[in-house]
Parts: C-alpha cells; sequence; structure tokens
C-alpha cells in the first residue's frame, strides 16, 4: 500500500461527557475507498467531520501526506472535499452551486465553467445548470452536491450517506456513477454508510464503526466471513462474501465463477462482470457427501468442513467449498450427519438465495 | 374637504416647482436617516453574526436586549443622547449637540436594535449544517460570512427596511438633538410637526407625501431587489 493520504493518530471527540468517536489510527492511501459501515449513532458523521477538519478533536491528531496538520485548516480543507448526507446547496443556480468552490480558490472564470461543465455531464445535470437549487428533486440536489465536489478535484474525498433518502432506481444509477468516477479519482476516499451493500459495493475496504470505535477493518470477505465480534456480527450479518466473476448469463441466471466452483445466481450483472458473492449462512443446507437427489435447489457444492462453533441455539459450519462457505444449522443436524472438522460433506444453495454486489472495476484500484 | 384638496394641490406645485425649503429639509432627512441606518447596519450585522456564529456566553441574554430595544421609545433616546451632547455632558466638548451628526447618532441607536434583532432570526434561520458545508468548500471565515449572508439575503434585507423605516419616520428624538433648526436640522419629519403647529397645511401635506414617496421608493426598491433574489 502506499503512504497514506489521511489519517488519525489516537483521535478521541467527546461530546458533552460521552464520548463519540475513539480510534486509534485510520489510514486511508490515495486511489483507495474505504467504506465505513455502521449503525445510526455510530459516529460516522462525526468521523468525517473529523477527518474533513470540521470538528474538534478532544485529543489526537490528524494526519496528511503522512506528516500532523499544523498551521491554518484552510490551506488542508482547500485539497479535500465533503459531500454530506443532505445536499447543503446554496440558493443559487445548479451551475453556480458547483463552482462555488472553484471561485472560493480563486480559479479563473473560464476554467471554472469548463470544468463544471465536464462535472455536471458527467452526473447528468449538465441540462439543469441554468435552474434554482431550491427546485430540485433529491436525486438531482444529491448529483449537484456530488459534482460540486468532485469538480474540485480533491485528493481526499469524504462522503457522509451520499445515497441516504433516495428512492432505489435512483439510488443504484448514482452508486453506478460514483462507482465509476471513485475508479478514475485517485482521491483517498472515506465513504461512510450504515447499508452494507453500498458499502460492500463501493470499498476497497471496510472498517465497522460502533460506539464510536473502529471494531474491525479489513476488506469485505475478511469481514464478512470472519467479524471480529457478536456485535460486528450481528450487524453486518455472518455472510459468506466472495469475489467471483459472470461466466454468463441465461435467461437471467448468472453462472459466476468462485475459486474452483461455478455458482448459479440471479441479478443484474453481465458476462464479465467482477461481483461479490454473498450467501446468508442460514441459506446454506448441508447434505452428506454424494447426495444427489433430485432438489430444484441449483447449486450443490462439494466442500470440506473446516470448523464447527456453536452461536446460540444454532451451530455456526465453516466449509471449504473452492472458497469459504458459512452455514447456520441446528445441533441436531450437526449430529445427525456427524459433521466434524475434515468431514466431507455437500453445502446446497439455491440460485434465488445467492445475493450479487457487481463491483467497480478500474486499473489503479 | 377643501383644506385637503387645497393643501394637496399646493403640496404638488411645490414638490414640483422646486421649492427650495421642500427640497432642502427632504435632503437633510435623507443623508440623516440614510447614515444613520447605514451604521445600524454596519452595528446590526456585525452583532448578529457574532451571535449567530460565535454563540457567546450569556447570548440570549443579549438578543433580549436588542428584543426589548426594538420597543426603544424614541424620546428616552433622545434624552440619553441630549446628556451626552449637552455642554457639560461627557461628550460636550465634541459640539455635536444641534447638528445632523447628533441626529444620526439618535437615529442610528433608534434603528440598531431592530436591524441586529431582525438579523439575528435571519442569520439563525439558516442551516447550521450549511456553514460547515461551505466551510467544507474551501471558504475562509470572511468567504463563508458572505455565502451566509447571501443565503439570509432576503431576511437581511427585510431587517434593512425596517430599520430605515425607524430611522426616517422618527421625530421625537430628532427634535430633541437636532433642535429642528431651519437649513440645518429640519428633517421631514420635524419640519411636517412644525408646519403643523404653524396650521400651514400645504407644506406639512407636501412634506408628508415627500415622506411617504421616500418610504415606497426605498421600500419598494429593497423589496424589487429581495423578490429578485428569491427568484435566482
Amino acid at each position: 500500500m502506499s503512504e497514506p493520504r489521511i489519517g488519525l493518530r489516537d483521535v478521541q471527540v467527546e461530546k458533552g461527557r460521552r464520548t463519540v468517536l475513539d480510534i486509534e489510527r485510520l489510514d486511508v492511501s490515495g486511489g483507495e475507498v474505504l467504506a465505513v459501515v455502521g449503525p445510526n449513532g455510530a459516529g460516522k458523521s462525526t468521523l468525517i467531520g473529523v477527518l474533513g477538519l470540521l470538528e474538534e478533536l478532544t485529543r489526537g491528531e490528524v494526519s496528511f501526506g503522512g506528516e500532523p496538520i499544523s498551521g491554518p485548516y484552510l490551506a488542508y480543507r482547500r485539497r479535500m472535499a465533503v459531500v454530506f448526507q443532505e445536499p447543503l446547496l446554496l440558493d443559487t443556480t445548479v451551475e453556480a452551486n458547483v463552482t462555488t468552490g472553484l471561485r472560493l480558490r480563486g480559479v479563473p472564470r473560464d476554467e471554472r465553467r469548463e470544468r463544471a461543465r465536464k462535472w455536471m455531464e458527467r452526473f447528468g445535470i449538465a441540462g439543469l445548470a441554468d435552474r434554482s437549487a431550491r427546485t430540485l428533486s433529491g436525486g438531482e440536489a444529491k448529483r449537484t452536491s456530488l459534482a460540486r465536489a468532485l469538480v474540485l478535484e480533491p485528493e481526499v474525498l469524504l462522503l457522509d450517506e451520499p445515497f441516504a433518502g433516495l428512492d432505489e432506481p435512483t439510488r443504484l444509477a448514482l452508486m453506478d456513477d460514483v462507482g465509476g468516477v471513485l475508479g478514475e479519482s485517485g482521491a483517498a476516499t472515506v465513504f461512510v454508510t450504515h447499508d452494507r451493500d453500498e458499502a460492500l459495493r463501493l470499498g476497497d475496504r471496510l472498517a465497522v464503526l460502533m460506539d464510536g470505535r473502529i471494531r474491525q477493518e479489513g476488506t469485505p470477505q475478511e469481514i464478512f466471513a470472519a467479524p471480529a465480534d457478536e456485535e460486528v456480527a450481528a450487524f453486518v450479518g455472518t455472510e459468506t462474501v466472495a469475489p467471483g466473476r459472470v461466466q454468463g448469463v441465461v435467461d437471467g441466471v448468472a453462472s459466476v465463477r468462485v475459486g474452483e466452483q461455478v455458482i448459479e445466481a440471479g441479478g443484474d450483472v453481465a458476462t464479465g462482470d467482477a461481483v461479490l458473492v454473498c450467501v446468508r449462512p442460514e441459506d446454506v443446507t448441508i447434505g452428506p457427501p454424494g447426495d444427489g437427489g433430485p432438489t430444484s435447489a441449483r447449486n450443490r457444492l462439494p466442500a470440506t468442513v473446516t470448523r464447527i462453533t456453536p452461536a446460540g441455539p444454532w451451530v455456526r459450519v465453516e466449509l471449504d467449498a473452492g472458497f469459504p462457505l458459512v452455514a447456520l444449522i441446528t445441533k441436531r443436524s450437526v449430529e445427525e450427519l456427524s459433521l466434524a472438522p475434515g468431514s466431507a460433506a455437500v453445502a446446497t444453495l439455491k440460485a434465488t438465495a445467492v445475493h450479487l454486489i457487481r463491483r467497480q472495476e478500474t486499473g489503479d484500484r | 374637504m377643501d383644506l385637503i384638496w387645497d393643501g394637496f394641490t399646493e403640496a404638488v406645485e411645490l414638490i414640483f416647482t422646486g421649492d427650495a425649503y421642500v427640497y432642502e429639509v427632504t435632503l437633510t432627512s435623507l443623508y440623516v436617516s440614510g447614515t444613520a441606518t447605514l451604521i445600524a447596519v454596519f452595528f446590526g450585522f456585525g452583532i448578529a453574526s457574532l451571535l449567530v456564529f460565535r454563540a457567546p456566553p450569556g447570548r440570549t441574554a443579549a438578543l433580549s436586549v436588542f428584543n426589548a430595544g426594538m420597543a426603544l421609545p424614541p424620546v428616552t433616546v433622545g434624552l440619553f443622547v441630549v446628556i451626552l451632547l449637552w455642554r457639560t455632558g461627557p461628550l460636550g466638548g465634541l459640539g455635536l449637540l444641534f447638528t445632523p451628526t447628533a441626529i444620526i447618532i439618535a437615529q442610528a441607536i433608534i434603528a440598531t436594535p431592530v436591524i441586529t434583532a431582525l438579523s439575528f432570526v435571519a442569520l439563525q434561520s439558516v442551516n447550521p449544517r450549511l456553514r460547515l458545508q461551505i466551510l467544507a468548500l474551501g471558504a475562509s471565515r470572511w468567504q463563508a460570512g458572505l455565502l451566509l449572508f447571501r443565503e439570509a439575503r432576503l431576511a437581511l434585507l427585510a431587517a434593512v427596511m425596517a430599520g430605515f423605516g425607524a430611522a426616517i419616520s422618527e421625530v421625537g428624538a430628532t427634535i430633541m438633538v437636532g433642535g429642528n433648526i431651519r437649513g440645518s436640522t429640519q428633517t421631514l419629519t420635524s419640519a411636517l410637526l412644525l408646519e403643523v403647529q404653524q396650521g400651514d397645511f400645504e407644506t406639512a401635506i407636501a412634506f408628508s407625501l415627500i415622506l411617504l414617496a421616500i418610504v415606497l421608493l426605498v421600500v419598494g426598491g429593497l423589496t424589487v431587489l429581495q423578490q429578485r433574489g428569491s427568484a435566482s
């Protein structure tokens, strides 16, 4: 990994007498997207405020380019851009909103207009340039807010739940656009969200923030396959998340290569797409090896049991099916199937139980 | 009815024939009330932004004082300014009593609480997170202040209109500190009062028409500006 573009060291923020953020260390490099996922009240917006130098720290320091931040914040803020959950547009036209940051930096008028046009086109709002920001729909306002941030070509991009409050088609379309832009921008991006799908779709790396602390940090696979504790597991869901690639799509059913296996799944994907294959453990059934009776389930995967752990009234069975797969079954099933680490089994899952998340692929990510 | 009609026609004649007395009084009025409003805007906007953006301790108490100041009796202000500027008063040495400057001071004191209190509400009604967004866009404190003032411009213009209205319509303090001296400190309101006392209703009506016209023009102009702003 290259040198961190922005980072936190031993940061604590207290509000009233409550510690709302307590982070020992956090680093994000240029071109990397760190998705911070956590429930409401976890401290996600405070984290964005701290990184954007908009929140006062009780202790600790923010570093930029590997060096602790010193001197006036303005110079650093002008190398960053923040998109808040609310679009927070100024009461003027769309174009004037998009160029605000450039105007504040003294960028000449012609350059401002040219850069604004490029980013308004990129976000599909070029036709709204002269419209009053007050008359925009929620989706248009979010697009304007994103264009206003990205037109600055920031070294650090901070996104605070930018897709919240949008209807599903608008949210998915905007996520697609943002995914494409993030891949090209080269900015160190911190993206906070309470939505796991959004985090998986856009994040290169995930951090789970709960009660102001980063409880776990790693790749999506690491976090979903091995949650650090019960609370993380309860929040993220103990899913199987494995990277794969779509080999073909027939009648809306995709064949996805995952490790040594090919899995059938439904989803809005196309041949060649890189995807994350997500399976909830309660959707995985386990049978004895060679169990070949007729079934409607499309995926029958020979597997080896690697670990068995009790999980309340259930048992969590980790399998190696050519990729790590987790199943949640009853204690009685474990006994009847005589499952133990090393034993062979067949894992079965329906195509409808497999959730595909399309991933943005770029050369520099 | 004759009195009103005669007064009205003669008033129109005085205005359109360029009567020196009428014009002199009008210009004095515009000068003192315009200057007083500008001073009140300077202090009012400044104090309101300090109270809203810095939220100093005692903010509510200060705001209560300015809110109460909106109902400040002008004659009380006049009395205190007279005492201040009286020959033996603390600022007596400046020789400002019975000058246009004294009227400007009194009117500014009357208009400042009005503009401060209304500007406070105007600035406070701007989404507080917008200030963070503006800072995040790379604004310096001054740039952020200007952008936030622009956001609140409609309500701020209303505050300016109210302040100007309070200044130009004021008469009690104006006479107390200005002395109603013809050719020097006579304003439209104080001259109007004098003319009524002397029974010269034609001139009094002329002054009142001019006063109404000024209020309509200035406030109307600001309203047009305000509504243009709201349509952008």
